[in-house]
């Protein structure tokens, strides 16, 4: 594969990225309050008295959102630290009550681990892991709502979220990318974030630089608060190039805070937010440490479900699938999941082997159905058509009943109707036909019919096998077996 | 009956108990005392309504048999507890109007237990102060004058309302709290016994914070025993609080034996600093000749970094508090000044230059800086490590004794403006109170003498963590060999 | 080692967010060297291997469970908000 190179006037540019993802935690309650994580509520209705920092008020900790930071740092194998310790990262904004976010700075609950990413070609790369935080969310500020007002509506102030931060080892915009969506799956897999990157509960901060390659590493710059993954492709594509073109004419980069403005395609610089932030964290005398045993990581640990690459690895050795279709199979868990019920399914209702029917599952979940969903625009949550009704479907192939051909008809009334592919067989006779008397019959019919290419035929034109086989098969309307046909015609047209 | 303010909380339980007293009685009279009080300036809020009907609430429990020790007492509470609806400001501008919509676990377990609430006490602002003068309702008098003199004292701090109304008669006890002294030295100042329990005895869950680490509540009434009846029931612990401990609370009144023979306490060999005035140093050589005659051993100790606690304190609650007082904004609640057409940033700028007086002002700034980049290794951190030495020092000592005995502040109480010029001038007030704090110990200060003016002096008792029962034990003992009889005279009534 | 000047005392007060007027930058700069240069005593001692504090107390953080039981307040959480409109905080705008 060869490598992203930003062209520049002096020569080749190498880009050096490395990403701070925010995970909203998924948990009923909030980091340090009893208040509901839930979206969409009226405002301020998920507010406690905590969340609003009423004087006199004390944080008090979420058990499940520390578990859910362990069991996220398990699954990219990272070390997992028992004692942390909860820093106080002071400013002011008028979305942030206590006057500081409750985060974690210089001893975080995890720290070094590992995200595989899948590239192109089945090539794979490590990407590094510095750390994973907890800390508070801030509530929402709107400016648009009134003339001389902002708003501000607390729900979102205190839930609890992961900070993810990445070594800068990504190279490339797809690198960035990958990443990403490495990331989610993981996450998803393990349900501690839903990584909705639409709804905000998934963000990311990218850092870029750029050096000549081989050189050390440049300054870099900030990219706050990216919100798709194709966002972070473009701003880390446009931001490269701001950078290169700085340095070309002789300018020097700034450490700086930006943001990427999807409608122009650039970057540019916050620094008037930034102006004299000094965040004099220190750890907060309101919580103790946090401190766990190993007992729990170990049951952190074994709530862990089979992670993507696990199960990828497992597809490929087991049920004999491709990497590509492999992959495609993990990079959703629901794919995942629907895949291996159908599996279930299509082994049970065939009496064969799993790995003997793998392929085959695969190969129309990842064709015929996601053809299908991604021409409907809907997605595997919420297909038409079921697991185990794709398991009849290819049990009826598996067992002669009908046609690959036919199949193909079938499963797109089943797309339409939801309807089983065994009784839309049945109403509309599409049967396979394998009685050789009654092929027989029909292929007497088909020859006598066409003496002019049965000739030709006899004569040598060998290829006109595959006209005789359509005609049988058109009068048949597609039911007659190809086998049986294949085996019966050949000698009476040899004569 | 006889003047119903003079009686003990104690007295008056064993009274309300047999029916020859009620709380009713008891509360009028005092809600009489508390108006007839306005010169001290003690109370900033008074809430006769609510006391009337908790007095009633009170009488009646009586009557059901269900009564608690505290059942129809009644009682003042410093204004840094919030209590529902009703004035919470800790005697800052900046808390402009503000009532909680929620009760601090302190003043819900007075409730619970049927005490009577008499008003909100005058503090300093946010509990930073020795003398109570930085409070935004104006100075506290202290119910004591000098000996044939009608200048008036401040009454110590930051408690000063606390102080000024269990001694002035106008409460039979009060709720205080202790940073760095808050309610031993001004116990001290106007011949009151303070406790302040171990940190993480009493929940800090709605009370407004100074300095997390360090603020802990306790109580101010007129005697030992009364001392142990309150702090029962207003400790616990509360799962609202992550630093409150679940350790249950003893029997404190029970631990008032009498009985210290045999008993170790240690004398800190630093703690006679130079230029102490005499009187200080005698009684406090006074102090020793009663817990030896009471048959306790004496040890002279040693806590070699005493020196280095005022400083560590300096850094440490300016730090905290610096980052605790973020949330005075102007957004949410209190005071909010907002230039015309200003921005945010300008609201918050003037919100907070005329919401926060000088002394606080100057704390949330040295507290700025101490955290700040370039100046967290050398100030806070460093302070941190010596805090840790601070309370290894109190842990080798407490190895050898059971209790530490000093003196509670460096001198009597002082004239107004005397040190409200020089902040370390006032900040030395605390030299004998800091450290404890530092190690989260439980102290005491008892009456114990006075000065050769007239006004009163105060010996500390220091004890081991959640060991509250010892240093009530030889409070009392201390308590019984001062008999400490003198009252201020009722010259404001 | 502290020597605060006035462009340091109004960079302070501009992260305390206190607008301190100009004529009073001077003498606070004073007051707050005297408080500080008395602090620094504590660089007399040796505090090599002794680990900061991060405790008063020895307790282990206790957890909460992961049940929603706080919330639906907005009256008490707007109660004393100087200005609240439509179940909002308003504050004057931010610019962005």
């Amino acid at each position: 594969m060869s490598s992203y190179r930003i062209q520049g006037a002096t020569g080749d540019w190498e880009v050096v990225i490395g990403l701070e993802v925010h995970a909203q935690v998924i948990s009923n309650a909030k980091l340090f309050s009893g208040a509901s994580t839930e979206f969409g509520a009226e405002p301020n209705a998920q507010v406690s008295l905590v969340d609003a920092a009423m004087p006199g008020m004390l944080p008090t900790i979420n058990g499940e959102c520390v578990r859910q930071a362990v069991r996220t740092g398990l699954a990219l194998g990272a070390q997992i630290n028992k004692f942390s310790v909860f820093d106080r990262k002071n400013y002011f904004y008028a979305d942030l009550p206590q006057g500081y976010q409750i985060s974690q700075f210089k001893h975080p609950v995890v720290g070094e681990g590992t995200v595989t990413l899948d590239l192109e070609g089945g090539v794979s790369k490590g990407v590094g892991v510095e750390r994973i935080h907890l800390e508070q969310d801030a509530g929402k500020s709107m400016h648009d709502q009134h003339p001389q007002f902002t708003y501000v509506d607390l729900n979102r102030s205190g839930v609890a979220l992961m900070e993810i931060v990445s070594m800068p080892d990504m190279r490339s915009p797809d690198e960035a990318g990958a990443y990403l969506t490495k990331l989610r799956t993981i996450l998803r897999y393990i349900g501690t974030c839903d990584g909705n990157m639409e709804q905000g509960s998934m963000r990311a901060d990218v850092n870029v630089s750029v050096r000549k390659p081989g050189d050390p590493l440049g300054t870099r710059c900030e990219i706050k608060n990216v919100n798709s993954i194709r966002f972070v492709r473009q701003a880390i594509e446009v931001e490269a190039r701001r950078q290169v073109d700085i340095i070309e004419a002789g300018g020097t980069i700034d450490q700086e805070t930006r943001l990427f403005d999807p409608n122009k395609g650039e970057t540019r610089s916050m620094r008037s937010k930034e102006e004299a932030h000094d965040y004099r964290y220190f750890p907060d005398p309101d919580l103790l440490p946090l401190e766990f045993d190993d007992a729990f990581i170990e049951a952190a640990r074994e709530s862990l479900p089979e992670l993507p690459d696990e199960k990828k690895a497992r597809f490929m050795e087991a049920l004999g699938l491709n990497d590509y279709n492999a992959s495609v199979l993990v990079a959703e868990k629901e794919s995942s999941e629907f895949f291996e019920t159908l599996v279930e399914a299509l082994a049970k209702a065939t009496k064969k082997d799993a790995a003997h029917i793998a392929l085959k599952a695969s190969n129309w979940l990842t064709g015929d159905l996601f053809g299908a969903l991604n021409k409907a625009g809907k997605t595997i949550a919420t297909s038409p058509v079921s697991a185990e009704q794709g398991a009849e479907l290819l049990a009826l192939v598996e067992d002669g009943t009908i046609s690959g051909r036919i199949a193909k008809d079938v499963f797109e009334v089943m797309f339409e109707t939801g309807k089983g592919a065994g009784s839309i067989v049945e109403e509309k006779g599409l049967k396979q036909v394998s009685d050789t008397g009654a092929i027989e019959a029909i292929i007497d019919e088909v020859i006598a019919a066409n003496p002019g290419q049965l000739e030709q035929y006899r004569a040598g034109k060998d290829k006109l096998l595959g006209f005789f086989v359509g005609q049988v098969m058109k009068a048949t309307q597609g039911k007659a077996n190809p086998g049986v046909v294949n085996s019966l015609l050949k000698p009476k047209l040899d004569g | 009956m006889s003047d119903l303010t003079k009686l003990k909380i104690a007295e008056a339980r064993d009274l309300l108990a047999k029916g020859e007293l009620t709380a009713r009685e008891l509360t009028e009279a005092h809600i009489a005392a508390v108006e007839a009080a306005d010169t001290l300036n003690a109370y900033i809020e008074k809430t006769p309504e609510i006391a009337l009907k908790q007095a009633d609430a009170a009488d009646a429990r009586i009557k059901a048999g269900d009564a608690a020790s505290m059942t129809g007492i009644p009682v003042g509470i410093k204004d840094l507890f919030a209590t529902k609806g009703v004035h919470t400001q800790a005697c800052s501008h900046i808390l402009d109007g503000f009532k909680p919509e929620y009760e601090s676990t302190v003043t819900q377990n007075l409730w619970d237990d049927g005490a009577v609430m008499l008003g909100k006490l005058n503090m300093d602002e946010f509990a930073m102060g020795s003398s109570n003068e930085t409070s935004y309702y104006g100075p506290v008098k202290n119910p004591w004058r000098a000996e044939g003199s009608n200048a008036d004292f401040v009454p110590g701090g930051s408690s000063g309302g606390s102080v000024a109304s269990v001694a002035g008669y106008a409460a039979m006890g009060a709720t205080a709290s202790d940073t760095g002294g808050s309610i031993r030295q001004p116990a001290a100042f106007t011949g009151t016994f303070g406790i302040k329990p171990t940190y993480g005895r009493c929940s800090r869950y709605g009370m407004v914070a100074f300095a997390s680490s360090l603020d802990q509540a306790g109580t101010i009434t007129r005697d030992v025993r009364d001392g142990a009846i309150m702090l029962e029931s207003i400790a616990g612990f509360d799962p609202k609080d992550s630093t409150s401990v679940d350790i249950p609370v003893p029997n404190f009144e029970a631990a008032l034996t009498g009985d210290i023979r045999g008993m170790k306490i240690g004398i800190p060999q630093e703690y006679h600093l130079a230029g102490m005035p005499g009187e200080i140093e005698a009684l406090w050589h006074q102090g020793i000749e009663w817990v030896k005659a009471a048959g306790a051993e004496v040890v002279d100790i040693n806590l070699p970094h005493t020196k280095y606690a005022l400083p560590t304190y300096y850094i440490v609650a300016p730090a905290e508090a610096s980052s605790n007082l973020a949330r005075y904004d102007g957004v949410r609640y209190g005071l909010r000044e907002a230039p015309e057409n200003g921005a945010l940033d300008e609201m918050y700028e003037t919100t907070r230059a005329e919401g926060f007086g000088d002394e606080v002002k100057r704390r949330i700034m040295i507290g700025t800086y101490v955290l700040s980049a370039g100046y967290y290794d050398a100030y806070y951190l460093k302070a941190q490590k010596v805090r840790q030495l601070i309370a290894d020092d109190f842990k080798r000592a407490f190895e050898k004794v059971d209790a530490i005995l000093t003196p509670t502040a460096p001198s009597a109480a002082f004239a107004f403006g005397e040190k409200s010029d020089d902040p370390l001038a006032m900040y030395l007030n605390d030299v004998f109170t800091v450290p404890a704090s530092l190690a989260g110990l439980p102290g005491s200060s008892i009456p114990a003498g006075l000065s050769a003016n007239g006004l009163p002096l105060g010996l500390q008792v220091l004890g081991k963590a959640w060991d509250e029962e010892t240093v009530l034990r030889v409070s009392g003992v201390i308590e019984e060999a001062a008999v400490f009889t003198s009252q201020p005279e009722l010259w404001w009534r | 080692m502290s020597n605060i000047d006035k462009a340091t005392v109004a960079k302070i007060a501009r992260l305390a967010r206190i607008k301190i007027e100009d004529q009073k930058l001077e003498p606070l700069a004073g007051e707050l060297n005297n408080i500080l240069g008395w602090v620094e005593q504590l660089s007399e001692v040796n505090t090599d291997n002794i680990e900061p504090m991060s405790s008063v107390v020895d307790a282990k953080l206790r957890w909460r469970e992961d049940v929603v039981s706080d919330g639906d307040k907005a009256d008490s959480v707007l109660k004393n908000a100087p200005n609240a409109e439509y179940g909002f905080f308003a504050v004057p705008k931010v610019i962005e």
